[in-house]
């Protein structure tokens, strides 16, 4: 039975596949629209794209969006590491329960409420709202992400590597970096991307804690949609998504790769 | 093996009153929590010396070799090598190196990589590194998968480079936690003498935690047999084999008949015991047992003789039964015997030769009898 193409399975196939992916083939199909009107076919056209390169409002916020995404990502990995190390690692420490529950807080916080709360915070202490307030407001949600992906590899992972390290000579430090370090580093490279992608997509919170000259993708596209979709930001938006299928299609060629190689090492290895 | 033989038999620095032991733990106490792992135990070791410390999960074994490796600090006592005090020293400065349950192979690294590892760290020069790696590449046979990843090797070759990384420091002492337990029942055997035949050659101190005793009996020199955190009994394998010290000991290694009974009395150093039901024992190993104590007779089966036949002298040291199980190994039958006042008896019979004359089978009637030297007598 399973398995089996019966006419009930391709119905809610395709029916799946319609709702998940229907709002965007139309985006792309619309991106390459001769006519002005987002609603209208008028046959096929590439313009909207190099019109794309002559708007400067979008590449400056796409600019503005790779930077912040790059800062962001990486001193939130940084901090999210740090974090997940203290929580699997030194179990027993005072006040253990609060700092793992606010760690993770940010997760399931509203995204108005962080904004919000970043907002009111930045403007007491008298920090002028643009670049630096977006990219610590992303740290601070996005490093909540890094730590949990690591903390799960962590979990996982095997101590007696590191007593095996410092049984050979090495001092903790050493050990961090020559064992602990490499071997969860798949771990916090997904932290990476995850964090990348995050700050990427990332409207609300920008919203609220960016300021002039630190304009946000996401916020250009959507203060421009409000005064009526163009077929540029279509545009914008499959430029987006190649990037992003890219990035995953590639990512998880890789791991299957790798997993099929493993695979194949460790049968020949049993073998001989 | 052959010149180990006769090595071994003149190899015993513990019977040598002026030999100073290598390793020695004073008077150790761990406690995790309200668990106390290790209770006031107090061990000496010696240099050269193939140990094994012996006991069932939750024993204390693992917490005294960790203790000793310096990943875990004693509650109370002293752990002394070569004379010094380990205590306050970290791990990573300790003479001594350690071969991992798990192996806990660097996964990022090759075979060569992770056997020059430790090499490394004592900022060895490049070329000498290279030429040890090579030379424990050699000793372990794994030249041809130097380049491997840990991944790509079956579990015996993991084994051996967690060996070889674990000796290509030299170490004073080597330890080593249930060394062979992730190997399949013929590999471990082969690898048993191996590991002997290296720590010979290498002329090291090996110390071995395991709970087979087959693989403890197999390589060491001396086990020490640990029960709740404490040292039962510290022996050569053939000591703790045939003289027991209690019946924890005896139940603890190999198989044993434990008699109970109470001894009456002994005349020409042999010890007469009666258990109460018709059985009388005649024992020359008694001990320091007294007149009137309750006693147990301790008999391994292969020393009782299983007859269809009645024996000459059936006043002591025989009784009659029926066979009421048999186990044919191969090797040997192992024979349950129900005593006529039910008691099972265990016995067991080379077959040493192909066809045997006399057949024993289910229900057969059949007697028992040992010899008065057969067993040892019980306090314990």
């Amino acid at each position: 039975m399973t398995g089996s193409w019966t006419r009930f399975n391709i119905v809610s196939i395709v029916a799946g596949f319609a709702f998940l992916y229907l709002p965007i083939v139309l985006l792309v199909v619309y991106s390459f629209n001769e006519s002005k009107l987002v609603t209208v076919w008028a046959g096929f056209s590439t313009k909207w794209y190099f019109e794309l390169f002559n708007n400067r409002g979008l590449l400056d916020a796409a600019w503005v969006t790779a930077r912040v995404a790059l800062v962001s990502a990486t001193v939130a990995t940084v901090l999210g590491t740090l974090a997940a190390l203290t929580l699997t690692r030194y179990t027993r420490f005072h006040g253990r329960v609060l700092f793992s529950g606010m760690v993770f807080a940010p997760l399931v916080m509203p995204e108005v409420i962080t904004g919000l709360s970043l907002l009111l915070l930045f403007v007491a202490i008298g920090l002028d709202r643009g670049f630096v307030t977006v990219t610590l407001a992303h740290i601070t949600f996005s490093m909540c992400f890094v730590a949990v992906v690591v903390q799960s590899r962590l979990l996982s992972f095997d101590r007696s590597l590191e007593e095996a390290a410092m049984d050979l000579g090495a001092p903790p430090v050493k050990t961090f970096f020559a064992i602990t370090l490499p071997v969860i580093m798949p771990a916090i490279v997904s932290g990476w991307m995850l964090a990348f992608t995050l700050s990427l997509d990332d409207l609300v919170i920008a919203s609220f804690t960016s300021g002039p000259g630190a304009t946000t993708l996401p916020m250009k596209i959507y203060s421009q949609v409000r005064l009526g979709v163009t077929p540029e930001i279509n545009a914008v938006c499959t430029i987006l998504i190649a990037i992003v299928t890219v990035g995953v299609v590639a990512a998880s060629i890789l791991n299957k790769r790798r997993e099929v190689q493993r695979q194949r090492d460790a049968q020949a290895a049993m073998r001989s | 093996m052959k010149s180990l033989g006769s090595i071994r038999r003149s190899f015993a620095p513990w019977a040598d009153a002026s030999a100073k032991p290598y390793i020695s733990f004073d008077n150790i106490t761990k406690k995790f929590g309200d668990f106390t792992a290790v209770d006031s135990l107090s061990l000496d070791i010696y240099e050269r010396e193939f140990f094994a410390l012996l006991g069932a999960s939750g024993c204390g074994k693992s917490t005294l070799l960790r203790m000793l490796a310096g990943f875990e600090a004693p509650t109370s006592g002293r752990i002394l090598l070569d004379g010094q005090d380990l205590a306050g020293i970290p791990p990573y400065r300790r003479p001594v190196n350690m071969m991992f349950q798990s192996y806990a192979l660097f996964p990022h690294m090759s075979v060569e990589q992770n056997i020059a590892f430790g090499l490394k760290q004592d900022g060895m020069a490049k070329a000498d590194i290279e030429k040890r790696v090579g030379e424990m590449l050699k000793l372990v046979k794994l030249e041809q998968f130097a380049k491997r990843k840990p991944h790509q090797l079956s579990g015996g070759q993991r084994q051996r480079v967690a060996l070889a990384r674990s000796v290509a420091k030299r170490p004073k002492v080597l330890l080593l936690d249930e060394p062979l337990g992730a190997l399949d029942k013929k590999l471990r055997e082969e690898t048993q003498f191996e590991l002997v035949d290296l720590q010979y050659d290498l002329g090291l101190t090996f110390i071995v935690v395991t709970h087979d005793q087959e693989e403890a009996m197999t390589m060491a020199d001396r086990i020490a047999i640990l029960d709740k955190g404490e040292v039962v009994q510290v022996a050569t394998p053939a000591e703790i084999y045939e003289a027991p010290g209690s019946r924890f000991v005896a139940d603890f290694v190999g198989t044993v008949n434990l008699i109970e009974g109470e001894l009456k009395g002994r005349e020409n150093g042999v010890a007469r015991i009666e258990d109460g039901q018709g059985l009388t024992i005649l024992a020359e190993d008694a001990g320091d047992a007294a007149p009137g104590n309750r006693v147990w007779f301790a008999i391994r089966p292969e020393k009782i003789k299983v007859s269809a036949a009645k024996p000459d002298k059936t006043d002591s040291n025989a009784a009659e039964g029926e066979i009421y199980d048999i186990a044919y190994l191969g090797d040997m039958t192992i024979f349950h015997i129900r005593l006529d006042d039910g008691r099972i008896v265990k016995a067991s019979t080379m077959n040493s030769a192909r066809v045997s004359q006399e057949l024993l089978t289910w229900h057969d009637r059949a007697w028992i009898s040992f010899r008065p030297d057969s067993g040892v007598v019980l306090t314990r």
